[in-house]
């Protein structure tokens, strides 16, 4: 029996940072000095801005947690830990003395990832040994009507974004006709900027199983589809292995647990398509087609899947069943608000310090989630404002910071609480630039069925284009409002009905920066580079030649020891002297 | 040739009688072929009882799927929201220039490289980042971009 355990982060974005390269090192070190030391691997903490992070606990030590640990660093880690005497820099948990992050986890509460940077994903012991399949057992005991009944009382409403009520959702498949049902996990995670099904996905694959088990034995479903985007590769791996894992010991396939229920499930990559996360949409890929949305009714738990009766719920949504099943729903609605119970994880992303995954209670509000959290903006710049929701959400600015989060209360912002991308955006970045790649993006994804999406987000991404390039007018903005309307009353699915969302948003709280470039023909964050010059400042220019050596395009002059000048003729405005100067003589005018 | 046509039957064999398969089946057809070739789409069509024209609507519809022949690596550049905002397009310029991409070009001239631009990768925290093959690199900046590359270049 090994003294020590050493556990390594080794998601996506651990590998990323190169923690495949430490877990090398890691198991050559132990062997070599034939070290105490048991290693493991998890997948994601949710710290990705320290990873890759190492977590050493046992022999009576207290539990503690490295950050942006590095391969050369490991046997001096090892031997300090087994010692007692232990010197690191940067501890980033520690579970009796405070370190930099123990605030970060107090704050969150987690149900769904509950087990993500706990178990070892791809080990089915591991997370039997957290409880794992004990909710299913409790599950097939009870009748299907009575496990709906718990799901209805929880309040737990759809992760993927919309919120409709989960409970409410299986009880009209359980009600449907007909004797071959289909359950579906939609993991086509698409928005740009979140990863919370990812991490989900590679971090404890069989929460999610287990709560698509449990919820097809509910709904009388015999056969079940895990949706995945195909640029998720380990959340497939780690999928598959589950899958093969759960049907050995008899959690899948025919006759569960010896109760003669019988559930199939089967895996299916997506193939890059945004909209397939569209429930109708979706189907119609599982089914082999183009993935375009079609008219709702009927609805899927109607006719779905081949015709048949059909449930879609996201990746967060049937990760909290098993959770809910086990301690039921009272215990479930301690969490969050009245409307809203639960938590909701978040993917932090962009000018944040704390870059990475949280689960926060709902009802928390933005400004604790950004600053109590995500530990503020990245080198004390100063906040502008949060996107929620992708490119179907909004750009929520400073003013509304206490807003709760909630369905209800970021429903109000103009935003929405989307599947929980959080990207947010500092004084540097420019909100009509924000609009214009959003639109860029629903304007490719869009499938073309609904004419005003398909024309409506080309013409809205032209004028943007032409606001950022400071050929904007004053009309543009009314025709962009009047473009927004009828986008939303003309298209079928969510993707057009939300994709003015960003511009409608920018609109109401960041208009001054729409006016900036079409009046002035400025750009105030100076991110649009074609309303961009930069400029160098002679008497802070020592004349280090730093910023000539760098120019791709030569266009810096000037003697060394004295004031560089720039061509402005010349300069392709890439930002290489802005970047370059240590004395901070490059301006951005 | 005689083999590949082998390899493509096998997998046709695998697929048939099976419904939702097309999808599933062209990804493997272009992993064993390294695209959707049109005459490979037609023997397709024929074997399978499927029209062409429902092919050719899938192969186009999803992104993931490629008419033209691509590099031996591909690199992804990632565009989402996180991505763009700390400076993807920085990146992407860079790995056209490194490349000698122009214009519309994105596959090289001696077939190393063929260069995407991805919605999101989902490794946001480590933005901006790229992927070749299935490694992915991570808090770029165009001056580290001739190294990354360069690691896969031929030798």
């Amino acid at each position: 029996m090994e003294k020590i355990t050493a556990k390594l982060g080794l998601g996506s974005c651990g590998i990323a940072a190169g923690a495949d390269i430490v877990w090398t090192e890691l198991k050559k070190v132990v062997n070599d000095n034939n070290l105490s030391v048991k290693i493991e691997k998890t997948a994601c903490i949710g710290m990705c801005f320290e990873e890759p992070v190492l977590e050493l606990s046992g022999d009576g030590k207290p539990k503690i947690m490295l950050g942006k640990v590095e391969s050369k660093d490991i046997k001096n880690i090892l031997d300090g830990y087994l010692n007692n005497t232990l010197e690191y820099n940067n501890i980033i948990l520690h579970e009796h003395q405070p370190a930099v992050h123990n605030e970060l986890i107090a704050n969150q509460q987690r149900i769904v990832l509950r087990n993500c940077g706990v178990i070892d994903p791809e080990s089915l012991e591991d997370y039997e040994a957290q409880g794992g399949y004990q909710a299913l057992r409790k599950a097939l005991s009870m009748k299907p009507i009575n496990i709906i009944d718990i799901v209805k009382e929880s309040g737990l409403r759809g992760r993927g974004g919309a919120g409709f009520s989960t409970g409410m959702k299986w009880q009209f498949a359980f009600n449907a006709r007909g004797n071959k049902k289909y359950v579906v996990c939609n993991a086509d995670e698409g928005d740009p900027g979140a990863f919370m099904d990812r991490s989900t996905l590679e971090g404890d694959p069989h929460a999610i199983i287990e709560g698509m088990i449990i919820g097809a034995y509910a709904m009388g479903a015999d056969e079940g589809y895990l949706y995945v985007r195909a640029e998720y590769p380990m959340a497939i791996k780690h999928l598959r292995k589950a899958l093969i894992d759960a049907e050995a010991k008899g959690y899948l396939g025919l006759n569960i647990m010896g109760t003669g229920f019988n559930f199939d499930l089967h895996i299916k990559e997506g193939a890059g398509a945004f909209v397939c996360g569209e429930e109708t949409a979706l189907m119609q890929s599982i089914e082999g087609k183009r993935g375009m949305p079609t008219i709702r009714p009927p609805f899927p738990a109607e006719s779905g899947l081949w015709g048949k009766p059909t449930n879609i719920n996201n990746v967060e949504s049937w990760a909290n069943i098993p959770w809910i099943i086990t301690n039921g729903a009272d215990a479930f609605r301690k969490f969050g608000t009245e409307k809203s119970p639960g938590t909701k994880v978040f993917a932090l992303a962009g000018k944040i310090a704390n870059s990475g995954l949280i689960e926060v209670p709902m009802g928390m509000t933005l400004h604790d989630v950004i600053y109590k959290v995500g530990g503020g903006i990245k080198d004390g710049k100063k906040f502008k404002g949060v996107q929620l929701g992708g490119p179907s959400g909004g750009c929520v600015p400073a003013s509304l910071l206490e807003t709760t989060v909630d369905y209800d209360s970021i429903n109000k912002t103009g935003a929405i609480m989307g599947s929980g991308g959080m990207v947010v955006m500092d004084e540097e970045t420019c909100m009509v630039d924000i609009a214009r790649f959003f639109l860029n993006f629903t304007q490719n994804e869009s499938c073309g069925k609904c004419t005003f999406c398909r024309i409506g987000t080309r013409r809205m991404l032209e004028i943007l284009t032409r606001i950022t390039e400071g050929k904007g007018e004053m009309a543009d903005i009314e025709k962009l409002e009047q473009l927004a309307v009828n986008i939303i009353k003309g298209s079928l699915c969510g993707l057009g009905q939300t994709a003015p969302n960003p511009v409608l948003t920018t609109l109401r709280y960041f208009r001054d920066e729409y006016l900036a470039h079409i009046v002035d023909k400025k750009c105030p964050a100076h991110s649009c580079t074609a309303l961009l010059k930069f400029e160098i400042l002679p008497d802070k220019c020592i004349g280090c030649t730093a910023c000539a050596r760098k120019c791709p395009v030569k266009c810096i002059s000037g003697a060394v020891k004295q004031p560089h000048i720039i061509d402005q003729s010349k300069c392709v405005k890439c930002g290489a002297c802005y970047t370059s100067c240590k004395f901070k003589a490059v301006t951005k005018v | 040739m005689q083999n590949s046509r082998q390899e493509l039957d096998a997998i046709l064999s695998k697929f048939k009688g099976r419904h939702g398969a097309l999808i599933p089946l062209l990804q493997e057809v272009q992993q064993l072929e390294g695209y959707l070739k049109k005459e490979t789409m037609k023997y397709v069509s024929e074997q399978m009882g499927v029209s062409a024209a429902e092919i050719f609507g899938v192969a186009t519809f999803y992104s993931m799927f490629r008419l033209k022949p691509q590099g031996k690596y591909i690199v992804r550049v990632c565009k989402g929201t996180a991505c763009h905002v700390s400076g993807a397009n920085g990146i992407l310029n860079a790995i056209k220039e490194h490349l000698k991409l122009e214009g519309e070009a994105d596959t090289t001239e001696d077939t190393q490289f063929t260069v995407l631009e991805v919605a999101c990768l989902g490794c946001c925290s480590l933005a901006p980042v790229i992927m070749i093959g299935d490694q992915t690199y991570g808090k770029l900046t165009p001056e580290a971009i001739p190294a990354v590359i360069g690691k896969f270049a031929k030798a």
